[in-house]
């Protein structure tokens, strides 16, 4: 599973509120995605990632596995992150 | 220790400049019980989909609207509109309220009378009416509304055959000032047609003449046309009395009258821009008092309303299949119940609520139908919260039209229950199986057999 790199000039805020100065855009994240976001600002795996989640919230593996490509895909298409 | 409750991971990019200035749309509100039943049991137990219909609900409709317009004139008779929902509970349900049955075919005329109602008691609309329907309705003494000439003299040569008198009144369409104009059914107004009509009728001892019929249209937004169509039917009214002293026993102003469903294209919602039900009938009403008649001599006033009577109390459940992403990022969901069950998609933005309780973060997604076809959206763009596949849906004001127009397309047509007051729930009608539907098929003997 690949991984990937949240770009250095973004600017998240603890609430979920997001702003990418070369774009000039900005975007709202639910607690969940806010709290994906920053494991990957900390440099943390997808497989990291999902355990955690896995461990913390009421989810099977495969539906998070669904939602977390879906939402990776999301960032990449937002130019947030890109694959390491 | 409990885990945390999941919701998928969402983030929604900030739209600029599309401030609305009636602030941001609203999201639609979690709705988990009808009359306190729960929705996902409800669902469990027959399946989904499955349309659920309020008793509770028709019965305030049915006495909330007779109670309008018998404030407002002294003899009012609502005639149930059969197309509008034909189910059999439904049906009766009107009836036991007092409501006559108001038919456009021969098929929903036998309905009515298999259910028990008195041939005295239909209307018979529509212009489809064979020789064989025209006599039944002629000897069981329906109120037979005439929609064009052939029909005309259809009659007249059936009582004459046959000797009998038969009690009819005819449609009249007209210009009522909006669009389009339903001139297709009956006869036209302006260019004399009505009058040319009704002097036939009157030249004729074997047809009663008992009423004028008009139905300026479905979902009408305004007030205005029905002031006008019941002014125009007075002025004809009137020229009977004055002319040959025919004082007719009543007065069909149809149906039309819109229901809280939103029309695709209208931005604001349907609650906040339709007149009341007392508007509409302050201008049906008030013309009928320029009739050259005593008050003890005013005819019956005669309304044919589905619509505005059942569409808010019939609900579509319906279960989430999937999720996707479209190629332009905006995301879909896939239910259970496609454009087969609910036709009325076509043309009204149906409100659409989980049936249960979700987080505050929403999404706007498009909402698919089961069907491989291209053509099946409930909803191009509703805001939703985060749906797991599996999680139910209840798709709004649906009571009207959905289960006459409904087809059997690609998936069968799913049970039918209602919520009495009581709180009981009564199954209305049986999902369809592969037996039903082979059962009217009949397959030629030599392709009865196949090697592949």
């Amino acid at each position: 599973m690949s991984n990937y790199k949240v770009f250095d000039n973004l600017a998240v805020s603890e609430s979920g509120f997001l702003f990418s100065p070369s774009t000039g855009e900005s975007f709202t994240l639910n607690p969940i995605a806010n709290q994906i976001l920053h494991l990957l600002k900390q440099g943390e795996t997808i497989n990291q990632i999902k355990e955690k989640i896995l461990s913390e919230y009421d989810i099977d593996e495969s539906s998070l596995e669904k939602d977390l490509d879906d939402f990776i895909n999301q960032l990449i298409n937002y130019k947030i992150v890109e694959e390491k | 220790m409990d885990k945390k409750i999941y919701e998928r991971p969402v983030i929604i990019k900030q739209q600029m400049g599309f401030m609305n200035k009636f602030g941001s749309a609203p999201a639609n509100q979690p709705l988990t019980h009808i009359d306190n039943v729960s929705v996902v049991e409800m669902a469990e137990k027959y399946g989904s989909p499955l349309f659920v219909f309020s008793e509770k609900k028709i019965r305030q409709n049915y006495r909330n609207l007779n109670r309008i317009f018998k404030t407002r004139y002294p003899k009012v008779q609502f005639a149930w509109s059969y197309k509008t929902n034909y189910l059999n509970a439904v049906c009766s349900l009107f009836h036991q309220e007092g409501a006559w049955a108001e038919v456009v075919s021969e098929f929903e005329y036998e309905r009515a009378r298999k259910l028990g109602v008195k041939g005295e008691n239909i209307i018979f609309n529509g212009p489809d009416k064979t020789i064989e329907g025209i006599k039944k309705a002629i000897e069981e003494k329906a109120k037979i509304h005439i929609d064009h000439f052939d029909e005309l003299y259809d009659i007249i040569n059936i009582t004459e055959k046959y000797n009998l008198k038969a009690d009819v009144g005819i449609r009249v369409n007209m210009d009522t000032g909006i669009y389009p104009k339903w001139d297709r059914f009956g006869f036209n107004y302006e260019n004399g047609e009505a009058v040319q009509a009704l002097k036939r009728i009157i030249s004729n001892e074997r047809l009663n003449l008992v009423g004028l019929h008009t139905h300026i249209g479905t979902y009408i937004m305004s007030t205005e046309p029905y002031k006008i169509a019941a002014q125009k039917l007075v002025v004809l009214a009137n020229m009977l009395i004055d002319q040959y002293d025919i004082k007719l026993d009543y007065i069909d102003l149809g149906g039309g009258l819109p229901s809280h469903n939103t029309l695709k294209g209208q931005y604001l919602e349907a609650e906040q821009l339709l007149p009341t039900l007392e508007q509409y009938a302050d201008a049906i009403t008030s013309p009928l008092y320029d009739l050259n008649l005593s008050p003890s001599e005013f005819p019956t006033l005669f309304l044919e309303n589905g619509r505005v009577l059942i569409d808010d109390a019939g609900f579509l459940v319906s279960k989430v299949l999937a999720n996707k992403r479209l190629s332009d990022g905006r995301r879909s969901t896939v239910i259970d119940a496609g454009v087969n069950l609910l036709f009325t998609s076509f043309w009204f933005k149906h409100k659409v609520r989980p049936a249960q309780v979700s987080s505050t973060y929403t999404e706007s997604a498009t909402l698919y139908g089961p069907l491989c076809m291209n053509i099946d959206i409930i909803r191009d763009d509703v805001v939703l919260p985060t749906l797991k596949k599996g999680e139910y849906l209840v798709i709004m004001y649906v009571g009207a039209y959905s289960v006459t127009q409904w087809m059997q397309f690609i998936t069968l047509r799913p049970n039918i229950v209602m919520i009495t007051e009581e709180g009981k729930i009564e199954q209305l009608r049986k999902s369809e199986n592969l037996d039903y539907i082979m059962e009217q098929e009949i397959l030629p003997e030599k392709l009865k057999e196949f090697s592949i």
